[in-house]
């Protein structure tokens, strides 16, 4: 195995620096994310760290009326939701985020490939607000 | 690589399940006893409590819903089964035909001859924001969570896929509703034992009778497209496309196929079973079906030696409408695409060319998580022994299948079952 760190928190932790990382095989080049010390397609054990551009395309999203406990200590309801999706990052992976800066008044005129770029937003009590991956229109 | 038989074969000798519903008198315990009860009178010959060998209890959390774990021998105990084998399987939604399924494989390899297996689930005692909360704990809870996911909001997001793909029109998703409400008013045991226009006449009689002005819908249509009457919930979801929050148990009695004799002269028997798994949502091959689902009914189909066109009938995981759609194709019992428009069709109606959850489904039956695998098979047997009722399918049928997928799709199994003649 490498000698780098992919253990799960390191995920979190490129996010506080608003950075978005991920792991490329060593073996096949496969990138995960999250990151993997396992490769998903050729099972080696020999993975680095691997840092995405953070541009991508919007795959699936929803826009949630009814949110989970933690939303909604975030401020959101059904007066004012908020839009969570999938994006399929350029360089070929896919990951879950919010995604913000987009108009919620018509779902339906949103578009499944709309171009995102990654951002953060805060989120959690005062004093004590974590960074959470979000993207936004290019 | 896997087997493509068991290698003993498998039979149903009885089934039983509660009422679904909510019942806050009622706990894990008392439900299960009701669907035990209820088995017992269903084996023909007779169950000797004493043969049962082993019990195999799916449940997803009693210990987030009810704060109780180690379930299994707590349940034993109550029907008085103690001290047979007792475990409890835990795979979110899929929790019950994963308990159901290992009671299978127990029984092939000779191990046991007799098993009863358990679906349970008791999911009202919490409020709705720690229910949602507890289920959200069958998602990816570092990465998908997080980001701002419910469940309903994961189906949501897989329908948007779906509809982008196959440019699928979302009316589709409320005729789903409106069938499983249909089915469902003809189940004694279903949650929302209503259709849709009795929904209808319930709030025009209410409005009424508080001296509010009469809604004014024109059909059932019209009603699920009403933001009132069927919130949004998650785009393009509404209240009407999700199952509820539920209580209930059920159980299903396995014998080996060279005994059950013994029991009954009507088993049904297990012709084929699959069982596949995934990572989270964002990292399928595809969003807009779910792989584990197709994987899991190929294992099936091939074990049974039988194509999807020779399954009679479906009790398939319509945990959201959109769900029943990709299913029916997932299933190969549509092509790619062409599920929604079949779904507009009535072509899974109880009339169409392939019957979707007579029972009502999860939709209005109700899905108390780690029961509905268990309750799908109550089902199929009372379908292939023509004792269905007023939803009873009709002319000769021989094969019907299960379709029971844990959150999102890490997990699906499929159950083919056979009346043989």
């Amino acid at each position: 195995m490498s000698d780098c760190k992919l253990e799960t928190k390191t995920f979190f932790q490129a996010i506080e620096n608003e950075m978005l990382i991920g792991s490329r095989c060593l073996s096949c080049g496969h990138i995960s994310i999250p990151q993997r010390y396992i490769c998903s397609r050729c099972h080696s054990d020999k993975a680095e760290r691997h840092e995405f551009v953070g541009t991508g395309k919007l795959a699936a999203f929803t826009v949630i009326y009814v949110p989970a406990t933690e939303m909604v200590k975030a401020g959101y309801d059904s007066k004012n939701p908020y839009m969570v999706g999938i994006v399929t990052l350029d360089e070929g992976p896919r990951i879950s985020a919010q995604i913000l800066g987009m108009d919620l008044s018509d779902p339906a005129k949103i578009r499944i490939g709309t171009p995102v770029k990654m951002t953060v937003i805060e989120r959690g009590p005062e004093g004590q607000t974590k960074k959470f991956l979000a993207f936004e229109p290019l | 690589m896997t087997a493509n038989k068991l290698a003993r074969g498998v039979a149903v000798a009885g089934v039983g399940m509660s009422k679904f519903g909510v019942f806050p008198d009622k706990s894990s315990r008392d439900l299960f006893v009701e669907a035990y009860q209820e088995l017992r009178q269903t084996v023909e010959k007779g169950l000797p409590p004493k043969d049962i060998e082993a019990f195999y209890l799916g449940n997803f959390s009693a210990d987030q819903f009810e704060k109780q774990g180690h379930l299994a021998p707590i349940v034993a105990s109550w029907i008085g089964l103690s001290p047979i084998a007792s475990a409890r399987m835990e795979d979110a939604c899929a929790s019950g035909s994963v308990a159901l399924r290992q009671a299978i494989l127990a029984i092939a390899s000779g191990q046991y001859d007799v098993v009863l297996v358990g679906g349970l689930e008791k999911m009202t005692d919490l409020p709705t924001a720690a229910v949602t909360d507890a289920l959200a704990s069958a998602a990816d809870t570092m990465f998908e969570i997080p980001a701002g996911f419910t469940f309903p909001g994961f189906y949501a997001a897989m329908a948007t896929a779906y509809m982008d793909k196959y440019q699928a029109d979302p009316d589709a998703f409320l005729r789903v509703g409106i069938k499983n409400h249909e089915n469902g008013a003809l189940n004694d045991k279903a949650q929302f034992n209503q259709t849709i226009k009795d929904v209808m006449a319930g709030k025009k009689a209410k409005a009424e009778q508080k001296g509010l002005p009469v809604p004014t819908w024109e059909n059932e249509m019209d009603f699920m497209r009403d933001p009132k009457a069927n919130p949004m919930i998650a785009w393009p979801l509404r209240l009407f496309d999700c199952s509820p929050v539920s209580d209930g148990a059920a159980a299903v009695l396995l014998v080996s196929e060279d005994l059950v004799s013994k029991y009954t002269d009507h088993p049904i028997y297990v012709a084929g079973i699959g069982q596949a798994s995934d990572g989270a949502l964002a990292e399928r091959e595809s969003l807009s079906d779910v792989p584990s689902a197709a994987k899991a009914a190929k294992q099936a189909y091939k074990m049974a030696g039988i194509s999807a066109a020779e399954i009679d009938f479906a009790e398939v995981h319509d945990c959201f409408t959109i769900a029943e759609i990709m299913a029916s194709e997932d299933l190969g019992f549509f092509p790619r695409g062409e599920g929604w428009k079949a779904a507009m069709e009535g072509k899974t109606s109880r009339t169409g060319e392939h019957p979707i959850n007579t029972s009502g489904g999860l939709k209005s039956k109700g899905h108390p998580v780690g029961a509905s695998g268990v309750a799908q098979v109550v089902e199929v047997w009372k379908q292939l022994h023509g004792i269905a009722g007023a939803r009873q399918l009709p002319g000769e049928l021989r094969y019907g299948l299960t379709h029971n997928v844990g959150g999102t799709g890490q997990t699906t199994v499929v159950h083919i079952f056979e009346k043989r003649s």
